[in-house]
Formats: C-alpha cells, structure tokens, sequence
C-alpha cells in the first residue's frame, strides 16, 4: 500500500499542535484527537445502549407476564417494584428513558459522533477536525449530559415519564405526575446539554467538509459515506435550534408561570391560573426537530451501508450520483413533513393532505436508495463480512419499515394506526433496528481502523444472526397488534377484553426479546476482548478504495506522516477491467493505471473538476 | 511508526474556524425562526393581548447599529495595522453594546410599568422571551468582543489580530441584524 501514497506539498491544513507532549489526561481523557473522540463517543454510546437495552427487557417483562410477580425485580428496581412487579408510573419512565437513550444517545451521539469524527477527516483527507477544540467540549457535553440523564433514574421521585416526545401538560407541570417532577427537570437539563453537544459536533462536521478536504477530493469524489455525514450535520444544525427554542418556552412554562402550552388545567379539582396556552404549538416545535431526527439518525447509517456494500460486493456503487441527490432530496423533505406526526390532533384536513402528499414524496429518493443497494448487489463478487451482514440486514429492515411508513403517512389510515403498535412497529424497524444495524456494521468493517485489531468473525456471524431473527420476531407479530388497535405506552393488556388474545403474542415477543438481547452480549464480548486480544489489524483488510485505510494503523496525530495523499479518481473503482486488482484507491494516479483507464476519467467523469 | 515528530508545521488557517461562526450564526438564527414562527402560530389561535412596545426599543435600536458602525471601522484600521485605533474603536462598540444591554433592561421596565408582565397573555411573555434571548447573544457577543479587545493587548501575531476580529465581526453584525429583524418583526405583528 505505501508506494500509492503519494507527496505533494499540503496547502490547507490547520494542524498546530503536533509537538506538544502528551500526557495521559490529553491523550484518553480531554483529547483533540478526532480519533480518540470517535472512540470515546462509540463507548460511551454502548454504555448507553446496555442501559437502554436493560430497561426495554424490565418491560418487556411487564408486557409478557403482567400477572406474575418476579421477586429479583424488587431486588432490583426496590420500591419501583414492590411484590416483584414493576410499578405502573415506573413502568412509564422506564419507556421514556428508553427512547431517550436509544434516539438521542445511541443513534445520534453514539452513532454520527463515532463515525463523523473518525471518518470525516481520515477520508476527506484533513489532519484533523476544523476545531478540534470544539469538538472535545462537543464529547464533555455529550458524557454530562448522558450522567445526568442516567443519574436521573436514581432518583426518589423517579425519571420522566411523559414518553420520549414529553408533550406538555405532562411535562410541563410538575405535578401533573411523579415523573413530572425533579425527574422532568433532569430530563430537560440533559437534553439541552445533548443540544449544545449536537450542534457542537455538526458545525465541525460541516467545517471540516467543506472546507479541509485534500488536493483532488472534489465534492462528487467524496465517499458516500461523508455525503450522508455532511447531510446529517446540517439537518442537526438546522432543526436542533427549533427544539431548543420549544424547550426554553417549556421551561418557562414549568418554572416562571407562563403559558405558552398550558391552558385551563385543573389538578385535583384546583383550577391552575395558566391561560391561553397551546400544547399542540409544542407539538409543532418537536416535530419540526423530531421528523428531521429520524433523518438525522438513519442518514449515517444509510452512508455507512452504501461504503460497505460496494466495497463487500466489490463492484461500483450503483448509481453514486442518484444516491448523493436522494440523500439531498431526503434531507430537505425532511424538513416539510413533520405534520405526519399531528393527523389527529384536529388539525385541518386541507393541511392534512399537503403533510401527506409531503410524506408520500420521501418514499421515492428512499425507493431509489434500496434500489440501488440491491443493484449493487446484483452479480457482486459479495464477501460476507459480518459487517455486509449488518449492511444487507439494513436493507432488508429498510424495505420492510419504509413499506408501512407509506401506511402511516396516509392522513386517514393513521386515525386508525396512530399511537397504536403499528407506529412502534414501524419505527423500531425503520429506524430503531435498521441504524442500530448501521452502526453494527460500521464497528465490525472500521474496527481495525479505531483500535488497530481484528474482531473475531465467527462471533459476528453469531451475533448478526441471531440479532437479525430476533429484531423481526420482536417487531414484525406489533404490526397486527397494532392493526387490531392496541395501544402502544400501555402499561397492563389485562383489563380490556378485546387485547387479551394478544397476551400470548406479548409473551412470544419478550421471549424473543431477550433472547435477542443475550446475543448483544457476543458482540460486547467481541468488542471488549478484540482491543485487547484481537489479531492485529493489517493496512487495508478489505481491500478498500478510501483514504483512511491509507493511514498508519498506529494512530497518531495529523493523520498520515508526511504529506497528506492526493486524490485522483472516486472511490468506487472496485472490478475495473483492465486493472490486475479488484480495487484501486482513491489516491493512486490515473497515470499508474493507464491499462484500465476510461475516456471519461479524465474529462468531467463524476463531475471531477480537480481541487476545489 | 513514530508517529510524533513527522508532522509538516503548518501556517494558521482560519478559513474552517470562520466557517464554524457562520454555521454557529445559522443555528442560532434557527433558533430565533422557531421563536418567532410559535409566536405567529399562537397569535393565529386568537386570545392575543395588544400592546404597545416600549419607546426606549428605537434608541436600543439605534445604540446596535452604531456599534455595527464603530465596530467595522475597527476592523478596517486592524487590517491596516492601525492597532491603537482598532483599540479605541472597539472598546466604543463594546460599550455601546453595554449601552444596548442596559437600554433593554429600561426597556423591561417601561413595559412592567405599563403592566405588560412576563406571566401574562403569551403575547406578553413572547417578547420578553425573545429580547431576553436576545440579549443573551449580546453577552456572548461582548465576550467575543472582549476576547478580540484583549489580543490586541497581548503578542498574538497580526493574522491571529485580524481572525478574531473578524470572527467577532462577524457575530456581533448578526446579532445586530438580528434585533433588527426581531424589532420590526415584533412592530408588524403585535
Ligand atoms: C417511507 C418513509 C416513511 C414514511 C412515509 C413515514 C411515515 C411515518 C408516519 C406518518 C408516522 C406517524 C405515525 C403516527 O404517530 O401515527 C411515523 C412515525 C415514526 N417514524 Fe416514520 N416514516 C418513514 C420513514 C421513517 C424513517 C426512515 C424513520 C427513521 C429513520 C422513521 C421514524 C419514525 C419514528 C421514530 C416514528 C414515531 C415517532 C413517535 O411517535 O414516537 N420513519 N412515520
Ligand atoms: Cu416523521
């Protein structure tokens, strides 16, 4: 590999920094380092999602024997389980705190924040990030805000309880219920912690891309997975404002008597002064932010795939272009949709129709990724990582969340599926299951490239298995609960007579659940063991074409020793005829190619107008 | 691979660093949309308090645009090399934004005084919240503007002089533009 790198002469890099000694604080604690960040971020994203996972299998349990009691959960979880069963109000906040961790913490710290920062600058091609400064204080906030948000389920009165989306009233009186109280306030102090940490990392990101790339590394040479990073950050960076500005007129709301949200409440039969507020303005507000977010969370993971895919099939990604203009036409419609979330909170139906006819409209650039990942695929020389593994998992959890997204999104089918199991259905799959394969699939393919090592394969294969079949026989029989009407943030399907049949379909579930959640126990084994104990990594494992993989293994700062390589073709070069190799990468001059070259490579092929 | 000594040094790029203002600037102005899009959203629901803003905003206003003023004027001697009129340029903006921050708090005042309480009707409660914040980013614009006053004091060298003037620059005109909007955002749709 080190006879592709080449030497020029660096002209945009503002690494300054590089003499200083390091000590042990500045290397692993409050390091620059983007690389040392990505992994900070990655593990504490997995602490995250233990603590996610754990609290999803205490309700599933709830879900699955709701008349049994379990003594261990009263060793547990203590007066929230009093005789061995968990406490209706606890069994709220646990959901809560659920889709806290695993939306905000996991899929979108844990997953942007270890991937951007590890592949932004080493595939663009930059020393580091535009502010490394900024980008530490981006991994503090995050690691305070995750502590309290955490500690948070400690506390006496319990944590949030309002569900993930915490609509006032619940929210926005502290009364209103036990969670509404400190719990809340934990809650809304992490969060606006999380926000300042998000925005933080994005305006990084963006900096970074736009503004380091190397020599040659035009914008339609960029990998796709920087496109979806770069896409990612600015959708954070546009719509993370919009919530926090709900959340400061929420917090006025909670502590200072206005009533932005909160209109003729009585508690306890006492009427509350509060006058002529709105709840659903706050809806308008979160949605704004929430729609983009199950953007912001997918998006990584769609570029992640789109990297693995072709590098696995070993064939060009098909249709690189249609793939950057769907991920553009996404993340701009994702910013016109958010009114599929309020069908039924009476607004017009006029209105109604247009977030409808909006909604629809996504389908399509989603259609035409998933057609191009499966055309990628057609007659590939696939190599079955675990990390393609995860890869085509995502596909396959793509299609079959996207399909009744199109349900969903339709004004009046969603009076009947509106926050019944179908939504949690939907949403697990889409989004849930298919980035956490994402992210999956990018630990096991850049594993080598954060800590040096191997993780084991066969244990992959394992752990994709048998996550693979669990995450349907979790999610797949809540399509027909939810079709039958069952409500979902329910804490008891006992006392209705027309849920009871599904009781042995909840127990089914959990089963499967946990199940599936023992397996996550490989991959933390794989993970933890292989920094240790792993086989050591070599230069380019798979064969890739992209920057990173023409780094030193050895981590070390700025990157690459000497000058930064130049980039002279895109990265997709997989199976070029003419070429002895099955891949050339992005930084081997056309001239060393001739006998593979095409016509188009030196004109405007993939629009490539040299440096920008 | 010895990775620590292998480094190229490099001359001071500021170009990411202005862009990380810009798209800071961005995500503020966002934040300021999604204020003032609820303030629209709520108005149209109906039950909205009318009343006049207070008559002290129009000096406040015009205390910001000078120190807009003032501000570039400063920056044009910092290129130039002029360091002790970049100096007392600057300290003029910094304290006709202090001037601004306590114009505000008049302005509060003037509206307790008309009984326009920050607990009342939203309509209310929007504009304090909207100048508040507002006034927040003033604070954090004086910080910038206090950081730039202070390397000018200290041996940076001129590149570093003129980045963080620009950088200052750069937010302290937004937030300037800002209230400009905010102020006849708020005149137009009381
Ligand atoms: C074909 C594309 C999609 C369509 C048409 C669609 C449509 C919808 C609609 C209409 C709802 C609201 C259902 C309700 O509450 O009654 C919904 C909920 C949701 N969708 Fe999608 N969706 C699509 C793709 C996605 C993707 C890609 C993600 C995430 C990556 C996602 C994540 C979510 C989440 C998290 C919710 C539930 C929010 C909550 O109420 O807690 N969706 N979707
Ligand atoms: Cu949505």
């Amino acid at each position: 590999m080190s006879d592709h790198t080449t030497h020029h002469t660096d002209s945009h890099d503002a690494h300054h920094g590089a003499h200083h000694k390091e000590t042990f604080i500045s290397k692993y604690v409050f390091s620059m380092d983007h690389k040392m960040i990505a992994k900070q971020y990655l593990i504490t994203g997995i602490i995250m999602a233990v603590v996610g996972m754990v609290l999803s299998i205490l309700f599933r349990i709830q879900l699955g024997w709701p008349d049994e009691s379990f003594p261990f959960l009263e060793k547990l979880l203590g007066k929230w389980a009093q005789g061995g069963r968990i406490d209706p109000s606890f069994y709220m906040s646990m959901v809560t705190i659920h889709g806290t961790i695993m939306v905000f913490f996991v899929l979108t710290a844990g997953l942007s924040g270890t991937f951007s920062n590890l592949l932004i600058p080493l595939q663009v091609g930059a020393r580091d990030m535009a502010s490394p400064f900024i980008n530490m204080l981006s991994y503090w906030l995050f690691f305070l805000s995750s502590v309290i948000m955490a500690w948070s389920l400690l506390i006496e009165s319990g944590p949030a309880s309002g569900g993930w989306t915490i609509y006032p009233p619940l929210s926005a009186l502290p009364k209103a219920m036990p969670g509404s109280g400190l719990g809340m306030t934990l809650w809304l102090i992490s969060m606006a912690l999380f926000v300042a940490s998000a925005l933080m990392g994005g305006i990084n990101y963006i900096s970074t891309v736009l503004n380091m790339r190397t020599k040659g590394m035009s914008m339609t040479k960029m990998p796709l997975t920087i496109w979806a990073f770069l896409l990612t950050a600015i959708l954070g960076v546009l719509s993370f404002p919009v919530l926090f500005a709900g959340v400061i007129l929420l917090i006025f709301d909670r502590g200072f008597g206005t009533s932005f949200y909160l209109s003729d409440i009585f508690i306890g039969g006492e009427a509350l002064p509060n006058h002529g507020g709105s709840p659903v303005l706050f809806q308008h507000l979160f949605w704004f932010l929430g729609h983009p977010e199950v953007y912001i969370i997918i998006m990584p993971a769609l570029g992640i795939s789109s990297e693995i895919i072709a590098t696995n099939a070993r064939k060009p990604i098909f249709g690189y272009r249609a793939m950057i203009i769907s991920l553009i036409g996404i993340a701009f419609l994702s910013f016109i949709v958010w009114g599929h979330h309020m069908f039924v909170t009476g607004m017009n139906p006029f209105l109604g129709s247009v977030f409808m006819f909006t909604t629809l409209i996504i389908a399509v650039p989603s259609a035409v990724k998933t057609f191009n990942y499966l055309a990628t695929l057609w007659r590939g020389n696939i190599q079955f990582t675990p990390a393609m593994l995860f890869a085509i998992g995502l596909v396959s959890l793509f299609i079959t969340g996207g399909l009744t997204g199109i349900f969903l999104g339709n004004a009046s089918l969603d009076i009947n599926l509106h926050d019944t199991y179908f939504v949690v259905a939907h949403f697990h799959i889409v989004m849930g299951s298919a980035a956490m394969f994402g992210m999956f699939a990018g630990v096991y393919h850049w594993y080598p490239r954060l800590f040096g090592k191997m993780m084991d394969t066969r244990l992959g294969y394992f752990h994709f298995w048998l996550t693979f079949i669990a995450v349907y026989c979790v999610f797949f029989p809540m399509h027909f609960m939810g079709l039958d009407g069952v409500p979902r943030r329910y804490y008891s399907f006992t006392s209705f007579d027309f849920m009871k049949e599904w009781l042995a379909v909840n127990k089914f579930i959990s089963i499967a659940a946990i199940l599936g959640s023992l397996a996550q126990f490989i991959f933390l084994y794989n993970f933890f063991r292989s920094i240790f104990k792993g086989k050591k990594a070599p230069q380019n494992p798979w064969n890739s074409n992209t920057l990173e993989w023409t780094a030193p293994v050895e981590h070390m700062h700025g990157n690459w020793p000497g000058e930064i390589p130049h980039v002279y073709r895109w990265p997709y070069d997989y199976s070029k005829p003419g070429h002895d190799e099955d891949f050339i990468p992005q930084n081997v001059p056309l001239s060393q190619t001739m006998s593979s070259n095409l016509p188009g490579d030196y004109g405007t092929h993939h629009g490539a107008k040299g440096a920008h | 691979m010895n990775a620590e000594n292998t480094i190229p040094s490099n001359t001071f790029n500021g170009q990411p660093k202005k862009f990380v203002t810009w798209l800071f600037v961005l995500s503020s102005l966002m934040c300021f949309a999604g204020l003032t899009s609820a303030y629209i959203v709520r108005k149209a629901e109906g039950n909205w308090k009318i009343f006049d803003l207070p008559q002290t905003f129009y000096y406040t206003t015009a205390l910001i645009i000078l120190s807009s003023i003032t501000l570039h004027i400063s920056l044009t001697n910092t290129k130039k090399g002029q360091v002790a009129k970049q100096k007392n340029f600057l300290i003029l903006t910094i304290l006709l934004g202090l001037g601004f921050l306590i114009g505000q708090y008049i302005a509060w005042k003037e509206l307790v005084a008309n009984g326009i309480f920050f607990s009342g009707n939203p309509a209310e409660s929007f504009l304090y919240v909207i100048s508040g914040f507002h006034a927040f980013h003033i604070i954090a614009g004086l910080l910038l503007l206090l950081y730039a006053l202070a390397g000018t004091s200290s041996k940076i060298n001129q590149t570093k002089n003129i980045f963080r003037m620009e950088i200052s620059a750069i937010f302290w005109h937004f937030i300037d533009i800002l209230w400009i909007y905010l102020f006849v955002f708020l005149l137009i749709n009381r």
